[in-house]
């Protein structure tokens, strides 16, 4: 009884000491992930949300000052809800259309017989500019004085728009600049719209399926994980959105550079602000870090709304994968 | 799980990048100043000047000094923003500048109430300058916050009006106008209308037309920004209903404002040849004196008037002021050179053929009261309004605040409100942003 009471400690020992030394070897092959996850994820976020209590000008030692920044930012920063609203319009209206004309685009030139490299190379170029330089030639080629774009509207005898001199046309206009930069969204969805086994179209066919059938019922299944990644990556992407509202308000207001000239954040009146905008002027131009924090845990806090909604709407990522 | 642990990580890529963008550094001041400036050193300036001409002028200024200072060396940056400034400010470093000069005094207030620039009130005592005696009052003044010299002034600006003289004899208008009622009637006059736009504007009055901001036309009502306790005055003093009043005035009068701002985007940008003044698209433009050379290097096809900026009606008998603001200069508390630092920056601000011949290479205000009298200043006859505008007991500046420029944004983004007309009870409206601007200071405390 004893030696086997023993034997078997002794195997139970052994067998611990072996799992211990297996997760110590995973640990090991983990850690390079775990070390830049600390520092690089977990070590900025609990800062940021320390800082966000805290009032610090980045000089002085930082001081505990409650909801003091949370109450600023939500109830007396007047840039706050113009910047949210903007940035949940195109959240929403961006991102649809970019999905939309993205996937319009693949399918387009997926179903063309000839001349595809070009239209391809000529949908894909526009991607490869420089956000500031293709916001300029927009803000250029969309000035309603003297671009060409509302030259030709009115010659034809459309009433031309103020675009981004316009509050009512600036986030649309700023939608225009994302969907002329598809190239990206277009090469992902003619990749995932050419991976359609043919037979599915085949057989859906000798159903007598109609075009929009075999796209309901056989197209938009099979590429569903990727227009569920194209949605996840544009709902971030749109939420930093930083480059081009900047430059274009600078542009359009006149302040293209200049010490004694005022700028207008979000020219014009606040409809082209964003969050990240917030989060540099109060952080880099304010000095005020605190307040910065909590715009940026209000980012973060809508990043995961997003996805976690998202992910639930469509089961996820994995489950669309299989 | 897995997919679980995928969605947190996809959750927390999205969102590190912005928290690592909002978690600070921590870049501590250091005061001490126990350098030997007699000694072999190198210190670091930053400066914002970037076109050729101004690159050259500050190099002529550093070599001036070098030769009176055989010991202290001065490697220079040039084309520096405030926000990089800022950024250096806080790390520190050997790289990161002793001494730096920002292009606005907006910052002041943050620079000095933050600690970011050592108080130089020491630095002159030991000297034995006093700055009200140095400087010219309003440069004195914004140089400063809360008694904390953190800053001198270096090189002023004078703002004040130009104008197109052939436009105005077509007009039959004899001579700049001296009041603003006289201001309107020009500006209506020399505004010629073609199609639904303009052959040529009298004046450009909104907001976005580069200098014509709220404190540059307010300053010809010589307002108070704040009052003793360090509040908003925005509401009680009524120079800032005057201000407002008549440049809404202005917008309706010669056009409206969707008819401007549509004419304002056809335009030349500010820094550039085709400035709506140098094209003769404007008649006259409120502007800093920078623009006389600007405009002269253009070559326009008219000659070109500089005067003071019109004042109210009831103040007729203080026409000759106006808005002063510049370039200051500061030394960091990061630095471990301050003495050294200091020797460079009393050159600069205080050495008078220093100042003068600076101010000539770069067509600025001289920023101290000997200066402004030197025989050895050479300018254009025009350019002695600028000087006169420097030196009028009327001429006022914006004051410094504990969080920068921060109250000048406030008020001149109501002012875009209140112009376009999205704002119409101007009272209420001066009520509500005089309270955002304490809460804002509120804040920043």
């Amino acid at each position: 009884m004893s030696t086997i009471t023993l034997a078997s400690k002794r195997r139970r020992s052994g067998l611990a000491a072996k799992r211990g030394k297996r997760a110590l070897r995973t640990v090991a092959f983990m850690s390079p992930w775990l070390i830049g996850f600390a520092v690089f994820f977990a070590y900025p976020l609990v800062s940021t949300v320390y800082f966000s209590f805290m009032h610090y000008d980045g000089f002085k030692p930082p001081a505990f000052s409650g909801a003091k920044n949370w109450t600023y930012v939500f109830k007396d920063y007047p840039y706050f809800w113009p910047a949210m609203r903007n940035t949940l319009w195109l959240v929403v209206v961006m991102v649809s259309l970019r999905v939309v004309f993205g996937l319009g685009v693949g399918l387009l030139i997926t179903k063309i017989k000839t001349g595809t490299g070009v239209f391809r190379t000529l949908f894909y170029l526009p991607y490869l500019a420089p956000p500031v330089a293709a916001t300029m030639s927009f803000a250029f080629l969309l000035n309603p004085g003297t671009g060409p774009v509302d030259s030709i509207l009115e010659k034809v005898g459309i009433p031309a728009p103020g675009w981004f001199n316009d509050p009512n046309w600036s986030k649309p206009a700023l939608t225009l600049l994302a969907l002329w930069g598809i190239g990206d969204l277009m090469v992902i969805f003619m990749a995932a719209l050419l991976d359609v086994p043919t037979e599915q179209y085949e057989a859906a066919e000798l159903d007598g399926a109609s075009a929009w059938q075999r796209f309901r019922y056989v197209t938009l299944p099979n590429i569903s994980p990727i227009v569920m990644f194209a949605v996840v990556t544009g709902v971030i992407q749109a939420m930093q959105c930083y480059t081009q509202p900047l430059i274009a308000g600078k542009v359009a207001s006149g302040v293209i550079q200049g010490a004694g000239t005022q700028f207008e954040p979000g020219y014009p009146e606040r409809s082209t602000l964003t969050l990240p905008q917030l989060v540099y002027n109060l952080g880099f131009q304010r000095f005020d870090y605190g307040s910065a924090c909590v715009v940026a845990l209000v980012l973060f806090a809508l990043s995961m709304v997003f996805t976690a909604f998202l992910m639930r709407r469509r089961g996820g990522l994995d489950l669309a994968g299989d | 799980m897995p997919g679980m642990s995928r969605k947190a990580a996809l959750a927390l890529a999205a969102s590190a990048s912005m928290a690592l963008l909002a978690t600070a550094c921590t870049g501590q001041s250091n005061a001490g100043a126990s350098d030997d400036a007699s000694k072999e050193t190198t210190i670091n300036f930053w400066h914002a000047w970037s076109a050729p001409n101004e690159v050259k002028a500050v190099k002529s200024l550093i070599d001036g000094f070098e030769k009176a200072h055989p010991t202290i060396h001065v490697d220079v940056v040039g084309n520096m923003t405030d926000d990089k400034i800022n950024q250096a400010l806080r790390t520190g470093g050997d790289k990161a500048p002793d001494v730096i000069s920002s292009f606005t005094t907006n910052n002041v207030g943050k620079f000095c109430s933050s600690g970011a620039l050592v108080d130089l009130n020491p630095f002159f005592k030991k000297a034995d300058i006093d700055p009200a005696k140095t400087f010219p009052k309003p440069m004195n003044q914004y140089t400063q916050f809360d008694g904390d010299r953190c800053t001198v002034p270096l090189l002023g600006d004078a703002y004040g009006l130009y104008y197109n003289k052939t436009a105005f004899k077509k007009a039959g208008i004899a001579g700049p106008p001296k009041t603003w009622s006289e201001f309107e009637a020009d500006a209506r006059k020399l505004t010629i209308p073609q199609g639904d736009s303009y052959k040529q504007l009298g004046f450009m009055p909104d907001y976005h037309g580069w200098e014509t901001t709220t404190e540059h036309y307010f300053a010809q009502f010589s307002p108070t920004y704040f009052d003793a306790s360090g509040k908003s005055d925005l509401a009680k003093d009524p120079a800032f209903t005057a201000g407002f009043q008549l440049q809404k005035r202005l917008v309706d009068e010669l056009g409206g404002y969707q008819k401007l701002e549509k004419y304002r985007a056809t335009l030349g940008d500010e820094w550039g040849p085709k400035h709506p003044f140098h094209t003769g698209q404007v008649a006259m433009q409120l502007d800093g004196e920078w623009r006389l050379g600007m405009a002269l290097a253009a070559k326009p096809n008219f000659d070109i008037g500089v005067a003071p900026l019109p004042v109210p009606d009831d103040q007729a008998g203080q026409y000759g002021k106006g808005y002063i603001t510049g370039t200051i200069a500061g030394i960091a508390a990061t630095s471990k050179k301050q003495n050294a630092a200091w020797e460079f920056v009393k050159y600069i601000s205080t050495d008078t053929d220093a100042v003068v011949d600076f101010s000539d290479n770069l067509h600025n205000v001289p920023s101290t009261l000997a200066a402004l009298k030197s025989p050895k200043l050479k300018y254009d006859p025009r350019f002695k309004t600028f000087l006169d505008i420097a030196q009028n007991p009327y001429s006022t500046t914006t004051p410094a605040s504990i969080n920068g420029g921060v109250y000048l944004a406030t008020i001149q983004q109501f002012g875009y409100d209140y112009e376009s007309g999205k704002v119409k009870d101007l009272t209420a409206g001066l009520e509500k942003t005089a309270q955002q601007i304490d809460t804002d200071i509120a804040q920043a405390k």
